[in-house]
């Protein structure tokens, strides 16, 4: 009696609640931004994927949805084109055009869910409007909405306070003093935000964004005297507004700016190439948790060698270089790769170094190697964007816009030059100590170094299944070796880089063949 | 007696017609045929359409050193349509082939075969392609350009192909190789005059 009463208020819950039985939107929503405002678009994770309802998109962009029941497939329709989609099957055919899906629909109740991709990967082709997923800001951008992207730089100099904002594509804006803050307004519909957290300084409180739409407030400190702004012109499609905040100096007179014109020294924020110096390196190591990679036929662990020589590593660059050296993980836990080029990205890290041990199926291969990443496997655009060139997209719905923001995806293409010089670099430091596999420089479509937004090698330190080099990979003298010559070689790469920043990449290593 | 003699010479005459027919008459039918292997040429012309008609393809093994492909030429099952001699064509890449090296796991299984009107394949492997395999980074480039290479070498009709585990997308295979997009030809792991 008393467990069916209970059972009947669950029940009434769950529909209270909204009746939708095992889709439940955990993940927070994105949020759609059109001319006429913004709303929320619910997301649930089915299955680790987070998906869009495919009623909420209909209603959205006016899709129509048949369910084919006998064949157990979906047709939506828009815009005249039809995307024809089977349940069980991760694909979808978008106007004739076959494209793949990160996982199939899925049926809970009567509603049908779709990964978020389907919204880039099959809606936007044929929309005949402008959808855009911005997956990092959980944003939907639909029709001719502006909403540049904008990051902060805070660097304390002194008796001054500077920001650097940069702003991609490149936005008019005006800067207006208000009691106790500086506000920045953007001409646009909305702002894409990233991390604004900023130090306090005598000048300088915090940054958030303003209280009306497309803007930026600055809050200034119980110091703040005075305020310097220079707009620095757009470079590859991403513009500079540096704000000065001098604080009151105790002899009363205004403390002369610290020179504007000059560039920021700090790695960008934004997808530009950083400009020289080694403040920030980044190391990987390869694996770790329930991936414990490589094996050797004693049972070394690639994971346990990668973590071991990386912190022998870091203390060498600490010491010598005097560097800040982040690991990827320093225990052992399971990472993804988007969150080992993230941990390099957020930091700015000036260099990131993915370590490996390898493994073959001939027990006789033996010896290390260097990878950068290859380009070809990529597409045009990757190998445009390592050129440096950027161009105009036809903008559907009309017009044309300069492509200036490189998606994350491809971060790595910008700086495959560098990439390759510190691949060449490490690999001649580490030739006159560690033993060198016949292939011991080479690029190769490698997943955790495409999202790196800095120059990026993966290194291969020996081989596990070779009985000799299990015990040496395994053994402290060896790891000591390996960690002296990785720094040997980053030292190298860096001597060769030129003194002012913005030159020509000094080295430029032949793809392939000289090392057969 | 007599009926014992209508017998054998029935036999006889059957006999003596089956050798006229294999020793006089296919060899005239079939006219261009070396008279010394009728036998064999006989049944298989008779047979069509043969149940196992083979192509001769370009298949990729590890080579001795570990650290590149080796191509080599070995008849693969036909194939009418391009889905089907894909498949074929990855069967015969997983199949062990001593003293060949397969570059794919053993205990691999092909799942299925797709192949869009652009060219692009996808792949669909069980999952001891992952959890079978060795691990290292050089053992993954060799399994997926093994694959990636023996179909578009053989297949013009293919232009790029994405390998799927389980029937799902995948990042990588053993944590290297960046498998979300489909994959062009390259020959940069292929080494061409060992043999």
């Amino acid at each position: 009696m008393k467990s069916s009463a209970l059972l009947a208020a669950i029940v009434a819950a769950l529909a209270a609640v909204g009746g939708l039985l095992a889709a439940q939107p955990a993940a927070a929503p994105y949020t759609v931004v059109m001319r006429d405002g913004r709303r929320p678009l619910p997301v649930t994770t089915v299955g680790g994927q987070e998906m869009f309802a495919l009623d909420d998109l209909a209603r959205l962009l006016g899709l129509s949805v048949r369910e084919d029941a006998l064949a157990g497939g979906l047709a939506v329709t828009l815009n005249g084109q039809t995307i024809v989609m089977a349940a069980q099957q991760p694909l979808a055919s978008v106007a004739g055009r076959m494209i793949s899906l990160p996982a199939p629909p899925v049926r809970q109740g009567r509603t049908w869910y779709v990964p978020v991709d389907f919204v880039s990967r099959a809606l936007a082709p044929i929309a005949g409007t402008r959808i855009e997923l911005r997956k990092a800001s959980r944003l939907l951008l639909i029709g001719d909405v502006r909403l540049p992207q904008i990051a902060l730089h805070v660097e304390p100099l002194g008796a001054v306070t500077r920001l650097t904002f940069e702003i991609a594509p490149p936005t008019p804006h005006t800067i207006a003093q208000e009691p106790g803050r500086l506000v920045v307004h953007f001409d646009a519909d909305a702002l894409d935000l990233a991390d604004l957290r900023a130090t306090p300084t005598g000048a300088l409180q915090g940054v958030h964004a303003g209280d009306a739409p497309a803007t930026i407030a600055v809050d200034l400190g119980p110091g703040f005297a005075s305020y310097h702004a220079t707009d620095e012109p757009a470079d590859r499609g991403v513009a500079r507004l540096v704000i000065d905040l001098a604080v009151q100096t105790p002899s009363a007179t205004p403390q002369p700016p610290v020179p504007p014109a000059q560039p920021p020294s700090a790695p960008p924020l934004l997808g530009v190439p950083p400009s020289g110096g080694l403040r920030t390196i980044v190391l990987d190591p390869g694996h770790g948790g329930d991936d414990a990679g490589a094996r050797g036929a004693r049972g070394t662990l690639e994971k346990d060698v990668t973590l071991a020589v990386a912190r022998r590593l870091a203390g060498a660059l600490e010491t010598r270089l005097g560097a800040r050296v982040i690991l990827t993980r320093d225990g052992d836990q399971a990472l993804g790769p988007d969150e080992r080029a993230a941990a390099a990205n957020n930091n700015k890290a000036d260099l990131f170094v993915s370590l490996h041990a390898n493994a073959s199926l001939r027990a006789a291969t033996s010896g290390a190697e260097v990878f950068s990443l290859s380009l070809a496997e990529y597409g045009e655009q990757a190998q445009r964007l390592a050129h440096g060139e950027t161009d105009a997209l036809p903008v559907l719905g009309g017009g044309s816009r300069d492509i200036d923001v490189i998606p994350w995806d491809l971060a790595q293409a910008r700086h495959i030059d560098q990439s390759t010089a510190l691949a060449h670099a490490i690999e001649g430091a580490l030739r006159e100590h560690v033993p060198m596999s016949a292939r011991a420089l080479e690029q190769a479509p490698f997943r955790v170094l495409v999202g790196a937004n800095m120059p990026a090698v993966l290194v291969e330190m020996g081989f596990l299944t070779n009985a000799a080099q299990e015990r040496q990979l395994a053994s402290d003298d060896f790891q000591n070796t390996l960690a002296q010559s990785l720094l040997n070689g980053i030292l190298r790469y860096r001597d060769a880089q030129p003194a002012a920043p913005g030159l020509a990449p000094v080295a430029t290593v032949g793809p392939h063949g000289e090392h057969r | 007696m007599r009926h014992r003699a209508g017998v054998f010479i029935g036999i006889l005459v059957v006999a003596l017609a089956g050798a006229w027919l294999l020793f006089v008459g296919l060899p005239r039918w079939y006219g261009s045929k070396p008279v010394a292997a009728p036998a064999a040429v006989a049944p298989a012309a008779a047979a069509e359409p043969a149940p196992a008609r083979k192509i001769t393809a370009t298949l990729y093994y590890v080579a001795a050193d570990g650290l590149s492909l080796v191509g080599a030429q070995r008849e693969v099952a036909y194939g009418a349509r391009v889905p089907e001699q894909a498949r074929a064509i990855v069967e015969a890449e997983i199949r062990p082939a001593p003293p060949l090296l397969s570059a794919i796991p053993a205990g691999t299984t092909l799942r299925n075969v797709f192949v869009t009107d652009r060219g692009d394949a996808f792949v669909d492997l069980s999952s001891e392609v992952r959890t079978k395999h060795s691990g290292g980074s050089l053992d993954e480039l060799l399994t997926v350009y093994a694959i990636v290479d023996a179909l578009t070498v053989n297949l013009p009709a293919i232009a790029r192909v994405q390998i799927l585990i389980d029937g799902k997308e995948v990042e990588t295979l053993a944590g290297h190789v960046d498998l979300r997009h489909p994959l062009v030809k390259n020959l940069e792991w292929i080494v061409h005059d060992t043999h």
